[in-house]
C-alpha cells in the first residue's frame, strides 16, 4: 500500500532581478540601505513605477510545478543546468518558500544539499561529525551510536581529532558524506552529492544510497549522471525552464531529456554561442547513424551530426567542423570538412543549407564527451555552438571477448591484429 | 503511515504551527552551536582562554581608574573595581552578543542556504556562547568582593534569574539586528558604533545614581541600565530603584517582542537575499 508523502500543487518561486541602473550596478540581492535611499530619493524626483520598470524584472526559477511522490518511491529529478531542480528542492526542505502554490509533506525531510555545510574549520573531524549530524537533525544520541560506522565509511579514523582544516579535500569530502550519509529520515533528498571523491568512494556513495532506496524510504535524487538515476530511481520529474516537463517511467524521462538535449531550438542555441558569433546555425542534432535521434552510442559505433545555417548573406564556401571534447581532457578529437578535402557540389552561394558530418565509427573511450560545432566562410569563422550537443559512448564489447575496454584508461582504444610467432629454433 | 510523522506545508507566508515545537525539538543543536563558538573563539590563540579574563579585568582597571580616582565618581560604598565588575559581566555579554551573534546568520551563510532547520537558532546559539564568558567575568566579581572584603548580600541568590534577564534582553537586539543584517549589511558597520557608545551611556563605569532623578525612569529605557542596577543589588546589596528595573524589564519585552516579530516575519525569505 502506498501513500502520498510529497504532494505539490502549481509550485512556483520568481525572483525579482535588479538590473544595472543608471546610478550604479546593483546586486540581485544584497540591497543596502544607500540603495533604499537612493530608489526613495529616485522615487520621489521621478514617480516610483518608472524607476521600478528601469531597474527590476521578475524571473521565475520554478512555474506551476505539481507532482505527487508516494512513499517509498526513489525519484529523479532531471533537466538542465537553471532548470530549477536546486529550487524545487529547496522548496521541499523548507529552505525558501515559494511565491506561489503549495505543498504537502509527510515526513520529516533531510536534505544533502551540499556536503559539508557547516563543518567547522577549526573543530576536529569528530567534533565536526556531532555538530554536522546535529545541524543535518540527528540528535546526539542517534550520532553517539553511529559515530564508529561513520568513521569506518569516512576512513579517516587517524586524523579523527586533527582540525578539519588540515584535512585534503577528498577527506572532507568524505567525512562530510558519511555524516549525511548516516542519516535516517523518513525522505532523504539528495543534489548532486556524488560528484565528489574519487571513483571508488563515489561507488561506495552510491551503494549507500542504493541502500536507502531499497529499505523503503523515499528518496529525491538530483543528478547529471543519468547512469546514477537510471541506477537509484524508477520515476523521474523533468524539468525544464521551470516547468514540470515530464514525469513519468525514468527511461522515458531520461529519453526525453537527452532528446531535448540533442533537439535545437534557437533559445538553447544561443546560450551555447561564443560572444564572436552570429546566429546562422538553425538547428543541431545528433543522430545514429541511421537517422534516429540519439545522444547515447555504443563503444565503436557511429554517429551523424546534422546542422542546418540560414544567412541573410549567402555562404561562399561552406565549412563546417566539429570537435570532440572531453570535460577533463579537453580536446580529443577535432576535423572539418575542408580538412578532409569536401568540397560541397553545386552552384552556390548559399542562403540556406542542411549540412552532415557523418563519424561511422569512433576511438574514444566510453563516457560522456561533447560536441562543438563551428561554421565558416572559407576561412573566416561565422557561427559556432559550443557544449551543446552530449555524446555519451556507452561500453560495449567491441573485441568480441566479453571484456571490454577499461574506461578512464586513457582517451583512445584500439583494435589491433596481433600476431605471436613461437621460436621453433 | 506511522501516525507520529510530521506533516509539512508549505506555501508562501504560511504561519508555521510546529515552529516553537520545531525549535524545541532543535534544541540540541542550539547547544551545538553555542559549543561551537566557545570552543573556537580562543583557538589558535596564546592567552586561550585567558582572554576571558584579560578582557573584563583590563576593562576594569581602566574605568577604575577613569572613573573612580579621576573622574572621582561616587562608588555607593563599595570599592570602585567591585562597582565595575559587577556590571562589567553583563555588559560584556551585551556587547559580545551584539557584536557577534548579530553577525550570526551573515556568517553561517552556508548552514541558511543549504540546510532548513528554524533560523533563531542560529543567533540564540551565538548568544548562549555568551554565557561562558559571563560565568567567568562573574566568579572574577565575587573573587574581587572576597578580595577587599565585601560581604556578599543574601540577594545573590537572584543571579540566576537575572542573568536569564540578560539573556533576554541581549536577545531582543540581536535578533532583530541579526535579521536586519542578512538585508542590510549595513548594520556591521553600525553595531560596533552603537556598542561603543552604548559603553558610555550605560552605568558599567559609574552608578546610575549620579543621574539626576527625574531623568532616571527616561534612563531606563536602556534595558541594561535596570539589569545592571540589579545585578549591583544582587552582589552587594546597592539600593535599587524597583520603577528603574520594571522599565527596563519593560523594554527588554519591548525588544524581544518586536525582535522575534521581525524575525519571525523575513526568515523564510534568508536564503534568498542572504
Amino acid at each position: 500500500m502506498s501513500n502520498v508523502v510529497i504532494q505539490a500543487e502549481k509550485l512556483t518561486k520568481s525572483y525579482q532581478i535588479q538590473h544595472a541602473s543608471a546610478w550604479g550596478k546593483r546586486s540581485a540581492t544584497g540591497a543596502t540601505l544607500s540603495e533604499l535611499l537612493h530608489s526613495a530619493v529616485l522615487g520621489w524626483l521621478k514617480r516610483k513605477d518608472t524607476v521600478e520598470r528601469a531597474t527590476s524584472e521578475e524571473f521565475h526559477a520554478l512555474r506551476d510545478v505539481s507532482f505527487e511522490i508516494m512513499d517509498g518511491e526513489a525519484v529523479g529529478i532531471i533537466g538542465r543546468n537553471g532548470a530549477g531542480k536546486s529550487t524545487l528542492l529547496k522548496i521541499l526542505s523548507r529552505i525558501t518558500e515559494p511565491s506561489d502554490g503549495w505543498a504537502k509533506v509527510n515526513g520529516r525531510v533531510a536534505s544533502l544539499l551540499e556536503v559539508g555545510s557547516g563543518f567547522h574549520p577549526e573543530l576536529s573531524g569528530r567534533e565536526n561529525i556531532f555538530l554536522n549530524g546535529s545541524i543535518l537533525g540527528m540528535t546526539r544520541a542517534e550520532i553517539r551510536t553511529k559515530l564508529d560506522e561513520i568513521v569506518a565509511f569516512s576512513g579517516v579514523e587517524k586524523f579523527l581529532d586533527t582540525p578539519v582544516k588540515r584535512y585534503s579535500s577528498g577527506m572532507y569530502v568524505r567525512l562530510a558524506f558519511a555524516v549525511a550519509a548516516h542519516l535516517e529520515p523518513e525522505i532523504l533528498v539528495v543534489d548532486e552529492v556524488l560528484a565528489v571523491g574519487d571513483a571508488e568512494f563515489q561507488r561506495k556513495c552510491l551503494g549507500k544510497m542504493e541502500g536507502v532506496a531499497k529499505s523503503g524510504r523515499t528518496v529525491i535524487f538530483v543528478s547529471h549522471s543519468m547512469a546514477a538515476v537510471r541506477n537509484l530511481t524508477t520515476r523521474c520529474l523533468l524539468l525544464d525552464q521551470g516547468k514540470l516537463a515530464f514525469s513519468g517511467s525514468t527511461d522515458e524521462a531520461i529519453e526525453r531529456y537527452l532528446g531535448a538535449t540533442s533537439d535545437a531550438t534557437d533559445r538553447e542555441l544561443a546560450s551555447h554561442r561564443p560572444k564572436w558569433a552570429k546566429p546562422l546555425i538553425q538547428s543541431l542534432r545528433l543522430t545514429t547513424p541511421s537517422g534516429e535521434p540519439c545522444s547515447t552510442i555504443p563503444l565503436g559505433g557511429g554517429f551523424t551530426i546534422e546542422m542546418t545555417f540560414q544567412s541573410e548573406k549567402p555562404i561562399v564556401r561552406p565549412n563546417m567542423g566539429i570537435v570532440l571534447q572531453h570535460p577533463f581532457i579537453g580536446i580529443v578529437a577535432n576535423v572539418n570538412m575542408w580538412l578532409t578535402g569536401y568540397e560541397p557540389a553545386g552552384d552556390g552561394p548559399w542562403h540556406t543549407a542542411t549540412m552532415r558530418c557523418h563519424v561511422p565509427d569512433t576511438a574514444v573511450l566510453q563516457g560522456g564527451y561533447t560536441l562543438d560545432v563551428w561554421l565558416a566562410d572559407g576561412g573566416k569563422d561565422l557561427d559556432a555552438v559550443q557544449g551543446y550537443l552530449n555524446l555519451h559512448i556507452d561500453e560495449s564489447d567491441i573485441y568480441n571477448s566479453g571484456r571490454p575496454p577499461v574506461p578512464n584508461y586513457g582517451v583512445a582504444f584500439l583494435k589491433p591484429r596481433w600476431e605471436f610467432l613461437p621460436d621453433q629454433s | 503511515m506511522s501516525p507520529t510523522r510530521q506533516q509539512w506545508f508549505i506555501e508562501k507566508g504560511h504561519v508555521d504551527r510546529h515552529y516553537w515545537r520545531d525549535l524545541w525539538r532543535y534544541r540540541e543543536l542550539f547547544w551545538f552551536l553555542a559549543w561551537r563558538d566557545i570552543l573556537v573563539r580562543y583557538k589558535q590563540t596564546v592567552a586561550g582562554v585567558g582572554w576571558a579574563i584579560i578582557r573584563p579585568a583590563v576593562t576594569t582597571l581602566v574605568f577604575t581608574v577613569l572613573f573612580g580616582r579621576l573622574g572621582k565618581l561616587p562608588s555607593g560604598g563599595v570599592p570602585y573595581p567591585v562597582l565595575v565588575l559587577a556590571a562589567m559581566a553583563a555588559w560584556q555579554m551585551f556587547a559580545t552578543a551584539l557584536g557577534t551573534a548579530t553577525q550570526s546568520l551573515v556568517s553561517n551563510v552556508s548552514l541558511v542556504s543549504k540546510v532548513y532547520f528554524p533560523r533563531m537558532i542560529i543567533p540564540c546559539g551565538s548568544v548562549g556562547a555568551t554565557l561562558a564568558d559571563f560565568f567567568i567575568t562573574l566568579v572574577m566579581c565575587v573573587g574581587c568582593m572576597l578580595f577587599y572584603g565585601v560581604r556578599p548580600s543574601f540577594s545573590w541568590l537572584a543571579v540566576l534569574p537575572l542573568s536569564l534577564l540578560t539573556l533576554i534582553v541581549c536577545l531582543g537586539p540581536t535578533l532583530l539586528i541579526s535579521a536586519l543584517t542578512v538585508q542590510y549589511r549595513d548594520f556591521k558597520h553600525i553595531v560596533p558604533f552603537m556598542v561603543q557608545i552604548g559603553g558610555y551611556i550605560t552605568p558599567v563605569g559609574f552608578t546610575s545614581a549620579i543621574v539626576p532623578e527625574q531623568w532616571r525612569l527616561l534612563y531606563a529605557c536602556n534595558p541594561m541600565v535596570g539589569v545592571i542596577d540589579a545585578f549591583r543589588w544582587a552582589l552587594y546589596g546597592a539600593p535599587l530603584d524597583m520603577r528603574v528595573f520594571g522599565m527596563s524589564c519593560l523594554m527588554a519585552v519591548v525588544f524581544m517582542m518586536v525582535g522575534v516579530a521581525y524575525f519571525r516575519r523575513t526568515e523564510r525569505g534568508f536564503a534568498d537575499v542572504i
